[in-house]
């Protein structure tokens, strides 16, 4: 029994136990060659597949800076508003909460059945951008698969007074118009993101790491001074009701900073509500639109003069009816009174004659010289979207009829506030100003174009102007001294003048004993029967001076006394 | 020698759940700041509404109708106005 035990002990063949000795080899070389696998080579996906069960990717909102005017008061601010969407496939929503929710929603009960009817779509906005608490409504009528998210959305308090100015952004709070599209880069808010550890409940526990820092959107002050800018609204405002002009604009320039405390335009546009926008409500005219001065450009011919030392301010030009012939071209002038005219009466009494033969005695490249280094021709700078150059001509293409005619504005042609910003020369004694739309406070540079004494005796000129006997007495305000040239030009229609349609305007400055302002408004076709920028324009600046200056608190330089109004047709006619 | 490594294991059975509970502990502040920043989040848009509400209230024109309109005020005569001059150094 035992030797049969002891022989079946003896001699299993050697190798089996080096077969399983081998298989058992390769089983660990499998799982060695598969663990490195996946720790090794395949571990980032790995990795990424756990981190998804318990990490999340958060969005940070940037938000969108504010516009701010001078005195700290908002002209833009972004608040949260909420948007409807819905999954077309899981909404399950009764007849009645369909109907209250279109009636929520403020739309017609067939369109928000034709939007959820459309099962194959994922998603679709039912409605962007309610407000809060009718979103809430939404949300407690608890029909599944609508849902809502936050957006941002502009609101503007200043409203059409400011609209042109401050412009407005899209749905998707990026600058479309004016200052929302200059300032784009620095209004903008860029959204972040960052990675974090939710639990269970959803709570976030721990902060991995911040893929992208939010930036918010920095604010931004502008130059504009919001009382100022309603008062030149509303004094524009009953000025086109009272002329029934098609369009207006003013402008109100601090004379030592350069600053635009007001810039307005007629017809105007409620940024808020911007369903029915036309062209003519959109467009900036003091900005984007130029157009030919008229006579206001008659006091840079005239400081021309007096800088080369052809004429002194008491200099005869032209013999009171007089009327020049260039070529085949006769210029008029339509003041009544007889007598001669001296050099200061051509800018009082906007004699075209006079000024014509002004332009005429200068050489062209010094005047166009001057109408250049003036800002004519060239854009502001102001960083503003579609900001107008204006026409003028290489001096070598004038011929003499333009040359005389572009004394008194005609020929060339220039925007609103270039005209306001050339004005800056006279206000200046000789300096031009750069212009800034943006808060600076401090005194700006300016650089020299006239002579001190050349500019001072401009003013002085421009004072007459105003005066009796002037073309605008209607430009004074009781307390203070003021300056100031009308313009009123025939309109350029079809290549030609229309002979009936008007641009009246109004470029002055005050107090103009030591100027602060420079206040140029602009009436486009005056059609109530008065047309002249001394009957039209110039109250408007009247009223825009009187109350800015108030509120500027710029002392008084004149005795308190209140101005006699001119009467009816009173004050010397000009015919450009 | 088997007394030193019983007592290092106490060690660091101790060390180990002072780490959890440190780290539950630091979640919970973790959850609590989130909270807290959303409520500045909130309370700076409900600062944005506020503003909005303030600069409606306060626009120049709605002002000027209720000056004159309900209360009866009107700019004064400028006759009226002293302007004083600051004295530029004292």
């Amino acid at each position: 029994m035992s030797a049969v035990a002891a022989s079946s002990m003896v001699r299993l063949p050697v190798w089996r136990a080096r077969l399983v000795m081998a298989v058992l080899i390769a089983a660990f070389a499998v799982l060695a060659a598969r663990s490195v696998y996946l720790q090794a080579l395949h571990t980032d996906f790995l990795q990424g597949k756990g981190e998804a069960r318990y990490s999340r990717v958060l969005e940070i909102p940037g938000t969108r800076g504010r516009i701010l005017d001078r005195n700290g008061e908002a002209l833009a601010i972004s608040t949260p508003v909420q948007s409807i969407w819905a999954i077309p496939g899981d909404v399950a929503a009764t007849p009645a909460q369909m109907k209250s929710l279109a009636k929520l929603l403020g739309v017609e009960p067939r369109e928000l059945g034709k939007k959820l009817g459309d099962a194959s779509r994922d998603f679709v906005y039912l409605r962007r951008q309610i407000a809060p608490e009718q979103a809430e409504q939404v949300a407690r009528l608890g029909v599944p698969g609508i849902y809502q998210h936050r957006e941002f959305r502009r609101y503007y308090p200043g409203g059409e007074l400011t609209a042109h100015l401050v412009g407005f952004t899209g749905v998707d709070e990026a600058g479309q118009e004016g200052i929302e599209l200059a300032h784009q880069a620095r209004l903008g808010g860029v959204p972040g993101s960052r990675r974090v550890i939710k639990d269970r409940l959803g709570r976030v526990v721990e902060d991995i790491e911040s893929i992208r820092a939010a930036q918010d959107g920095k604010d931004l002050q502008l130059a504009i001074d919001g009382k100022i800018q309603n008062l030149a609204y509303g004094a524009l405002k009953t000025a086109l009701a009272e002329h029934r002009a098609r369009a207006g604009a003013a402008v109100v320039i601090d004379v030592r900073s350069g600053e635009v405390l007001a810039l307005v335009n007629l017809p105007t546009f409620n940024p808020n509500n911007r369903a029915r926008l036309s062209g003519e409500q959109l467009r900036n005219r003091a900005l984007t639109d130029s157009f030919e001065p008229g006579s206001t450009l008659k006091p840079f011919t005239v400081a021309l003069a007096l800088e080369e030392g052809k004429v002194t301010a008491k200099s005869v030009v032209s013999a009171g009816r007089d009327s020049l012939r260039i070529a085949r071209f006769t210029i008029h002038d339509q003041h009544p009174d007889a007598g001669s005219v001296n050099v200061a009466q051509v800018i009082q009494k906007s004699s075209n004659v006079g000024a014509a033969k002004l332009a005429l005695s200068l050489p062209r490249e010094d005047l166009w010289d001057l109408f250049n280094r003036a800002g004519f021709g060239a854009a502001p700078q102001l960083g503003f979207p579609g900001e107008a150059s204006g026409k003028l001509r290489p001096a070598k293409t004038w011929r003499p009829v333009e040359q005389a005619t572009m004394a008194y504005g005609h020929g060339i042609s220039v925007s609103l506030l270039q005209l306001a910003r050339a004005y800056t020369i006279f206000a200046r004694d000789g300096e031009i100003v750069p212009l800034t739309l943006l808060k600076s406070d401090a005194p700006a540079p300016g650089t020299r174009v006239i002579s001190a004494h050349a500019a001072r005796e401009v003013r002085a000129m421009l004072e007459l102007a105003v005066q009796p006997g002037g073309t605008a007495p209607r430009a004074r305000i009781m307390g203070w001294r003021v300056a100031g040239k009308t313009g009123t030009a025939h309109k350029q229609e079809n290549g030609g003048y229309a002979p009936d349609k008007y641009i009246a305007s109004f470029v002055g400055l005050a107090p103009a004993s030591a100027p602060r302002l420079v206040i140029a408004v602009m009436l486009d076709e005056p059609s109530a029967g008065k047309y002249y920028g001394g009957v039209v324009a110039a109250p408007v600046f009247a009223q825009i001076a009187q109350g800015a200056l108030r509120l500027l608190h710029v002392p008084h330089d004149a005795p308190l006394e209140p101005v006699p109004l001119p009467g009816e047709g009173e004050e010397a006619r000009e015919s450009t | 020698m088997a007394k030193l490594n019983l007592l290092l294991l106490l060690v660091l059975v101790v060390c180990a759940l002072g780490l959890v509970t440190s780290q539950h502990k630091a979640r919970k502040l973790f959850t609590e700041l989130e909270r807290e920043q959303g409520r500045a989040r909130e309370l700076d848009i409900e600062y944005g509404k506020l503003q909005l509400e303030a600069s409606t209230w306060g626009l120049h024109a709605r002002i000027e109708k209720v000056a004159t309109g309900t209360l009866g005020m009107r700019t004064p005569d400028p006759r009226r106005v002293r302007v004083v001059e600051r004295e530029a150094t004292r």
